[in-house]
């Protein structure tokens, strides 16, 4: 009888196949992955990369069909929901895992790591990239948080037999988990107080008075405190420097990238979907947030000599630069806009350009055994192209004209100065500020590899894999493009998620 | 003919450099010959279509912009690509157009170590579209994108082919510039934002910031912004320290290349952008542009007499000639911003010509100590004499092309513009007028040391030290003629710059008060720092409104 009951009970939700199908086609292929290792073990081996190469464009096959068409589609109940803002978001995870699949493919074979498990993992860290971009309910943002950093959590620690990738991957799991477990924290919080995990209804209950409780702001605290640790903001940085030192190089590149990009979307939709009234509570701690990202991660960068460690702290001081605009996104509708445009502009172009210098790091890294910044001195005499490509990527990062890095920049200072608030134009100077102290640890990579004798004896050109090639290509295209042409990348990144949450 | 010159002119011109830089970069790198001839085609083809705008620029009408090209760019942040040519612009593209390929050919044979003609040829090409670009950019974010540009070759040039100290020159010149243009960008946009304009093109910014009244704190916050970045890049007094160590190591193209072009890009940004913009601001900020002026002035003659090496010299020869083109830009007359940009040609022309020579001299002797040098006349003759030419010329003999920028920029600061504390400017005049008489001190004592008397016993034998060659002669000649032709002629420069600078400035700071009655001054609505008569602040937004 009780069987009986919950058969009735259960109705299925409509569901739009056409909404989800990018994120079925991406497990697809996951599972495709698992079967064929579980069937034919080794045999499958060399195809693994291919293989998930060619599934993740696969994916985007229904990605673009859903921009094409344009429509906002809302499913369960508005816990789901596809919109340009996903979209575009989509598509940036979908590239940055296409580039990190060719960072990894002779990286994983000549390390003699598992290799079928590793694309499976990253498929799956990628899925819940995926469903990040549409989550806009607790606890869909929750599961797919978890999903995208369990994965991660073991990729982190796959170069097996060395001590220092294995303390990183527990470092990294302790921490992710502290900071879930605190996140969560703040969303029973949330949900106590509104009664509804969905976002869209805990602003409505933000209006209907419930802001004012102070249950309310511990909740909005804890949930940014956790996201904060996810996109590795002052003071929630410190496991960063040592994961991504330990970390196998293209997971690193991955986690700077993809990862922080997934904390970012999930920052956007709780700030702007679920708590935009609540401005005065959240805008001085990104402030705080911004400010101390950028002035620390930029400070210490300055004294890393190890180069995967010094870029841990320039992406710490880029988080800073990104998370800015929401300091003053609370100030009216429009500002709250460009905010958002501005933020997912620079996650578009920081992850071409960052993808880039890891892709440079890797390759040189194959030949120099080393990630000590000496050991890259002189590379312009034994790896021309390499350093040509490594300083259009460091000086973007940088932000000098007309490398992509610039617009990205550009975006950010636009909104701080034009939100008309003092605080706005005060985190302006102090971006201007660090954007000269990063500049100074940039240039002297970038001085090292031009002028400075090499290190090496054997000065033969350095030989670089086609998927390196491709990796490079891909990444300095887009950093030059969206530099010179940046309405390119402007048309897309328009997006807006305020029509919800007002 | 004309048609093409208008709507693609500026634009070829500004892009060629880098679409010789693209071809040569397909070209592998020993190919040494092939890069060099390219090079020099683009420059010259680029100095070509420079010329062809001289020729169908419309000098009667020097002060309307000429060959704009309105295009969009940016739609998302309305910024627009817009240039455009008028009196102040050209005669530094054409300075610039000229530069450049004279560079090409001084560096024909001696390439700096170590060497790779290849990637030497590119940067300069890539600092030509980004000199050229800001020249004619006629919006703020485009004007930056461009000024930015310059930056990098430069960098890589000092940082690769400088001197044994090059590694701290190249970071330094860098840091300090960038940290004027973080700045300088920051009061572009809260500038835009604050005007509500609808685009970043100059002259819509300009006639919004009278619309629409930008309170007086805020236009003097944004016009110290715009102050650090160009004032750095100048570079005024105390901001000038990244200069000289620039110039002693870069090789000797990229000092030549810095010296005439790169340093302009600072006074041009005043002249350009924040005096017509801002001029409210403008004259409360120009006394202590004037001071800083004159401080450079003595404090760069006063340097120069300590030096002991001649590039170093020459170095900090900029920085007392810099001062006296921002001492006739912060009268914010129109006789003085004409001295200023006459100043910047004929710096541009004496000191681009004085670190060749100081190069020529270094290939000869390895070195440039002074004390070491000595009877250049004997044993080159004609480099010496073509080192005491230029040494007047610097110092502003008259009928060369230095008097004409160092007399007029003293002169107008005897008679400042409206608001401006006359005794103050008087004052700056006769500090100024002292630091020629120190100006004629180092240089001729530098011309006295190096190449009067007899060679020293180290370089009496070698044979190294020959008079200038083929090569030589074609990358001076033209600068040594131009030198003469406008220090006889200065109205080659002036022609075209008067109309246009009469009009990048607002009628309040050249008006005439004694010849005007009371009511026609009360006509301009002129805000009361220019002390046009009894005006209080309410009565100045009632006519603004």
């Amino acid at each position: 009888m009780s069987t009986n009951l919950l058969i009735v009970a259960f109705e299925r939700p409509a569901i739009d196949w056409h909404a989800v199908a990018p994120e079925i086609v991406l497990l697809s292929v996951g599972v495709l992955i698992t079967l064929l290792d579980i069937l034919f073990l080794e045999k499958a081996r060399p195809y693994m990369a291919a293989l998930s190469g060619l599934g993740i464009l696969a994916t985007a096959i229904p990605l673009l069909t859903l921009g094409i068409d344009g429509t906002e589609r809302v499913l369960f109940d508005g816990a789901y929901v596809v919109d340009n803002f996903s979209l575009v978001l989509k598509a940036i995870f979908l590239l940055a895992g296409y580039v990190v699949i060719l960072l990894s493919t002779n990286y994983i074979v000549d390390g003699d790591y598992w290799e079928s498990e590793y694309y499976g993992l990253l498929l799956a860290s990628l899925m819940g990239m995926i469903m990040m971009a549409s989550s806009r309910d607790l606890i869909s943002v929750f599961v797919a948080l978890e999903l995208l950093s369990i994965p991660a959590y073991l990729m982190v620690a796959w170069r097996k037999r060395d001590p220092k990738s294995n303390e990183a991957g527990l470092k990294y799991y302790l921490m992710g988990v502290f900071a879930s477990a605190v996140m969560l924290y703040g969303m029973s919080l949330l949900f106590g107080v509104s009664g509804t995990t969905v976002l869209s209804e805990i602003a409505d209950s933000i209006d209907a008075g419930n802001g004012s409780s102070s249950v309310m702001t511990l909740g909005i605290v804890f949930v940014v405190a956790g996201f904060a640790f996810k996109v590795s903001a002052v003071p929630f940085h410190t496991w960063a420097p040592d994961v991504y030192e330990g970390a196998p190089t293209p997971v690193t590149a991955f986690l700077s990238v993809a990862s922080k990009a997934a904390g970012f979307v999930a920052l956007l939709a709780l700030i702007f979907v679920g708590f935009y009234e609540l401005s005065n509570i959240w805008e001085p701690l990104i402030w705080i947030l911004a400010a101390l990202s950028m002035t620390v991660g930029n400070l210490v960068a300055l004294r890393q000599t190890n180069i995967v460690r010094l870029m841990a702290y320039s992406g710490v001081a880029q988080t800073g630069f990104m998370i800015a605009p929401l300091a003053v996104a609370g100030h009216s509708l429009s500002t709250g806009n460009q905010a958002l445009s501005a933020i997912v502009t620079y996650l578009a172009i920081y992850a071409a350009m960052n993808l880039g210098a890891f892709a440079v790091i890797i390759t040189l890294a194959r030949r120099t055994g080393s990630a000590e910044i000496d050991s890259f001195s002189g590379a312009f005499h034994f790896a021309p192209g390499l350093t040509v490509a490594m300083t259009i990527f460091l000086f973007s990062l940088a932000g000098i004209p007309p490398l992509g890095g610039w617009f990205a920049k550009f975006e950010v200072f636009r909104v701080l100065a034009t939100s008309g608030e003092t605080w706005g134009y005060l985190l302006a100077v102090v971006a201007a500020i660090n954007s000269v102290i990063a500049l100074f640890y940039y240039a002297t990579i970038a001085r090292k590899m031009w002028a400075d004798d090499p290190s090496e004896k054997d000065l033969n050109n350095i030989e670089v894999t086609p998927s390196l090639v491709s990796a490079l290509a891909i990444c300095v295209l887009v950093t030059l493009l969206f530099g010179i042409f940046p309405q390119l990348v402007a048309r897309f990144t328009e997006v807006s998620l305020l029509a919800f949450g007002v | 003919m004309d048609n093409l010159l208008d709507s693609w002119g500026l634009t070829v011109a500004t892009f060629s450099p880098l679409v010789g830089a693209l071809v040569m970069f397909l070209i592998p790198k020993e190919k040494e010959y092939e890069h060099k001839i390219i090079a020099l085609i683009t420059s010259l083809w680029v100095a070509f279509v420079g010329l062809m705008l001289l020729i169908w620029f419309d000098l009667d009408a020097t002060e309307k912009l000429q060959y704009v090209v309105d295009k969009s760019w940016i739609d998302a942040i309305h910024s627009r690509y817009v240039v455009g040519l008028d009196g102040i612009s050209l005669p530094l593209l054409l300075l610039t157009v000229l530069i450049v390929p004279l560079c090409i050919v001084y560096s024909w044979n001696h390439f700096p170590d170590p060497k790779n003609p290849k990637t030497f040829l590119i940067l300069i090409l890539v600092l030509e579209t980004g000199m050229i670009g800001t020249f004619v950019a006629q919006d703020m974010v485009l004007f930056f994108v461009f000024f930015e540009v310059v930056l990098l070759p430069m960098f890589f040039m000092i940082a690769v082919w400088g001197g044994p100290n090059r590694k701290y020159a190249s970071l330094k010149f860098f840091l300090y510039t960038l940290f004027g243009s973080a700045l300088m960008l920051v009061s572009f946009l809260s500038l835009f934002f604050l005007t509500g304009a609808e685009s970043f093109v100059f002259s819509e910014i300009a006639d919004n910031v009278v619309a629409n009244a930008v309170s007086r704190t805020a236009q003097l916050w944004i016009f110290g912004g715009m102050f650090l970045g160009f004032g750095i890049k100048v570079p005024m007094f105390p901001f000038h320290t990244w200069l000289p160590d620039a110039h002693t190591e870069a090789p000797t193209v990229g000092s030549v290349i810095l010296a005439a072009v790169l340093l302009k890009l600072g006074t041009y940004g005043f002249v350009r952008i924040a005096i017509p913009l801002l001029p409210d601001a403008a004259v409360e900020w120009a006394p202590w542009i004037g001071l800083l002026a004159v401080i450079g002035i003595i404090y760069g003659a006063f340097c120069c007499l300590a030096q002991t090496d001649m590039k170093r010299l020459i170095a900090f020869s900029s920085v007392a000639h810099m001062g006296f083109v921002m001492l006739g830009i912060s009268t914010l007359t129109d006789f003085g911003i004409n001295a200023a940009i006459m100043g910047m040609v004929a710096h541009g022309l004496i000191t681009g010509m004085l670190f060749f020579l100081a190069g020529s001299m270094k290939e000869r002797y390895h070195t440039l100590e002074i004390k070491r040098l000595g009877g250049l006349l004997v044993q080159a003759p004609k480099m010496g004499w073509v080192l005491g030419f230029c040494a007047m010329a610097s110092l502003g003999l008259p009928g060369l092309a230095g008097f004409w920028g160092e007399f007029p920029a003293i002169l107008s600061a005897y008679n400042p513009a409206n608001g401006l504390p006359v005794e103050i400017f008087r004052t700056f005049m006769v500090i100024a007028a002292l630091g020629t008489v120190l100006a004629a001190g180092y240089l001729l004592w530098l011309l006295q040391r190096s190449a009067f008397g007899t060679p020293k016993e180290e370089f009496a034998e070698d044979p190294n030290i020959h008079d200038a060659t083929k090569t030589e002669w074609v990358a001076w000649a033209p600068l040594l003629a131009l030198i003469l032709a406008i220090g006889i002629y200065p109205n080659l420069v002036f022609r075209a710059t008067d109309a246009a600078v009469d009009a990048s400035l607002t009628p309040c700071l050249t008006i005439d008060v004694d010849e005007l009655t009371h009511e026609e001054i009360e006509s301009v609505h002129c805000s009361e720092v220019y002390g046009l008569g009894n005006h209080d602040s309410d009565h100045h937004t009632a006519s603004k409104g």
